[in-house]
């Protein structure tokens, strides 16, 4: 299989593979109608790929390329279950012939994309089987650094993506859009895995050391891709948003000892403006079509913290109005927290402390640190540093982060110090 | 070979350490320090922090299937706080690293000598006893 | 989240194991490869370890003159880690379902009712919004 010209593999290669995938996908799974297998077969397409192509080049159809040979596994497998049920059937001669390359290639539908984004992100599947087995088949991500960015053996990881793919086809979803009525409630369960892989990418951009793959702006790249795909809706653009004016920051977000550098301390010269332009322009954009959804507000709120030149610029009034409005279409206990702080801003801190007794009854906070941390940051705001250390202290024995557990410990060394003074 | 090296430190119901903050940090950059210098040596396996004694639960095998869970433990008992797996060219290298972790800074800067317990890991097939 | 399911025993304990027959040891030792396999299949299995037996353990206390302090002096009543399963799972009741199993496992033709201690992982990230 050699393709007449080749360029040479280069520092772009593994990222238009990854483009490729989910286009190679889309035409494989339709031409068999075996989602579960092609996926298979897409995956070992590009492990091949991955082989040969830094040492015989980049083929001049690369997409071309990785179909056919994604095909020629299919019918492989094909062949040889016909050959086990020792029988004739269409399906063999059917995929018998092998068309030429290019003919192959021209099969391709621009939307089979955003199908297999609401394919990998169906409601039945799990969380970490949706984001498993969307960064495989959506984001052309090798089980491997899906494995090594979540922390957990290869095999564990094949094993979740295979038995995503068994749901999938248990629930006998087709290879196909959903209709209107299905996308208002499939387009937010593709959003929010898309949110939730960058918010594991985004909290684990802290452990430099640790060479994951980054997660967070892999997930901005399918949410571009699902953007370009549905430029209509106001949340995809939200969530786009959100996320680019979140990770605009992460530069300022971890000090030189890895330490943990909260919103207010951060050294804004850090932040990556590009990043905050475009955020705010989509939101421009998003804000003027029909309804607000809960990313687009979330969106703008940071967008408010990312035009201020200083934490003391900030302006808390219209942060504080975006969480009364967040409050009212998206409620939980995490928006009460947050609305809870931007009142102690506006209102002075005993008014934030008094929303947060609202929190105290809320099964769902029980235990939970921030509810300390929170509270703990608002006593120290009234001056009621013994209590303020009390819940600093508290909060760290409750934090699994091991940065904000210093933080917090530190932040409480650091009252305790100041009490004396 | 390979060792587990443990630091058993924790216990229920005493809260974080409430050192200065300058202990603190000395503490926290020794330990980040100690493991970039395992991880150059190419010694470091893994190194893991476990969340606080308080979460902790004891979990038997209830009737039917449905296990009993609580959280209550004996006032004495030291719980894991943190470990490292380490592989080593011999048992003293293995003591060696341990003494490094026990000696710690914490108040006022003092080594802390915290007991690091060293026990040998099964690279083959797992001991007769479990 | 991760969690570490910790298998712990005195000394005197795992002595008692000796007294098992061979078949009791195979019927235990099957039971709890199965539950390794199960997580493997369900994909919450991270890793299993086990640990060789406390007659090695050693404990380090610091320096002295650049030497690492070492014994193998421990109460008679210390819990020694004997083995652990780390699994990622949903929730935690996942984590104390997988535990119970574990404290299931037959010893002598009965549930030896192990109590197993369930610890959720710290990690060096920041904690997620949700």
């Amino acid at each position: 299989m050699r393709a007449a010209m080749t360029k040479p593999w280069d520092t772009t290669s593994e990222h238009l593979l990854r483009e490729l995938a989910p286009q190679v996908l889309g035409s494989v799974a339709r031409r068999f109608r075996d989602f579960s297998s092609a996926e298979d077969a897409v995956q070992e397409a590009m492990i091949a790929a991955f082989t040969q192509w830094p040492q015989e080049g980049v083929p001049e159809n690369p997409r071309g390329w990785l179909i056919q040979v994604a095909s020629r596994r299919m019918t492989d497998q094909v062949r040889s279950e016909v050959a086990r049920r020792q029988r004739e059937t269409a399906v063999a001669s059917d995929v018998e012939a092998t068309a030429h390359v290019d003919e192959i290639d021209s099969d391709v539908d621009p939307d089979d994309t955003l199908i297999l984004l609401f394919m990998c992100c169906h409601p039945a599947l799990t969380s970490s089987s949706a984001i498993a087995l969307t960064l495989r088949a959506v984001g052309g991500l090798t089980t491997a650094e899906i494995a090594n960015a979540f922390l957990v053996p290869e095999a564990t990881m094949a094993q979740r993506i295979s038995r995503a793919k068994q749901s999938i086809k248990a629930s006998g979803v087709p290879f196909g859009l959903p209709s209107p009525q299905e996308r208002a409630v499939r387009l937010p369960a593709a959003l929010h895995v898309l949110y939730l892989i960058f918010n594991e990418g985004y909290a684990s951009s802290i452990g430099a050391h640790l060479q994951r793959l980054d997660l967070a702006r892999e997930a901005i790249r399918l949410t571009r891709d699902a953007k370009a795909l549905i430029p209509e809706d106001g949340e995809v653009a939200g969530l786009l948003a959100l996320m680019l004016l979140t990770d605009a920051r992460r530069a300022a977000r971890t000090g030189p000892d890895e330490e943990l550098i909260p919103l207010d301390k951060q050294d804004r010269t850090l932040w990556d403006r590009a990043e905050i332009s475009e955020g705010i322009e989509l939101l421009t954009a998003a804000l003027s079509k029909r309804s607000v959804g809960p990313y687009q507000l979330q969106a703008a709120i940071a967008a408010v913290h990312d035009e201020a030149p200083r934490a003391q610029d900030t302006d808390w009034p219209q942060i504080l109005a975006l969480y009364e409005l967040l409050k009212r279409v998206s409620p939980s206990p995490m928006v009460t927290l947050n609305h809870a702080i931007a009142a102690a801003m506006v209102h002075g801190p005993s008014k934030g402390l008094e929303l947060l007794r609202t929190l105290d009854t809320d099964a769902r906070l029980a235990g939970h640190y921030r509810l300390d941390a929170v509270r703990a940051h608002l006593l120290e705001m009234v001056g009621d540093y013994e209590i303020a250390i009390k819940h600093y202290r508290i909060a760290a024995s409750r934090t699994t982060s091991i940065p904000e557990q210093n933080y917090l410990m530190t932040q409480a060394a650091c009252l305790a110090e100041r009490k004396l003074s | 070979m390979k060792y587990i090296l443990m630091m058993n430190t924790m216990r229920a119901g005493r809260g974080v350490p409430q050192w200065a903050q300058k202990d603190l940090l000395a503490h926290i950059a020794f330990m980040i320090g100690l493991n970039k210098e395992l991880r150059q040596s190419g010694e470091l396996i893994s190194a893991e922090g476990l969340s606080f004694p308080d979460q902790a639960k004891l979990v038997r095998a209830g009737k039917d299937g449905v296990p009993i869970t609580d959280g209550v433990f004996p006032e004495s008992k030291e719980f894991l706080a943190g470990y490292w797996i380490v592989d080593v060219d011999s048992p003293e290298r293995a003591c060696v690293i341990a003494a490094k972790v026990s000696g710690a800074p914490g108040p006022g800067g003092a080594p802390l000598n915290m007991p690091i317990e060293v026990r040998p890991i099964m690279s083959g097939p797992p001991p007769e006893m479990l | 989240m991760k969690y570490i399911l910790l298998m712990s025993g005195t000394k005197a304990g795992v002595a008692s194991y000796h007294d098992w027959s061979q078949k009791d040891i195979e019927t235990h030792m099957a039971v709890l490869r199965s539950i390794t396999n199960d997580l493997n299949g369900s994909g919450e299995f991270v890793a299993t370890q086990g640990l060789a037996e406390p007659a090695e353990a050693k404990v380090v206390r610091g320096e002295k003159n650049g030497m690492p302090v070492t014994d193998g002096i421990f109460p008679e009543s210390k819990e020694f880690l004997l083995g652990y399963w780390i699994v990622d799972v949903a929730t935690p009741e996942r984590a104390y379902a997988i535990a119970g199993r574990i404290s299931a496992a037959p010893g002598r033709g009965a549930p030896t009712n192990m109590p197993i201690e369930v610890r959720r992982f710290a990690a060096y990230e920041q904690s997620k919004s949700q």
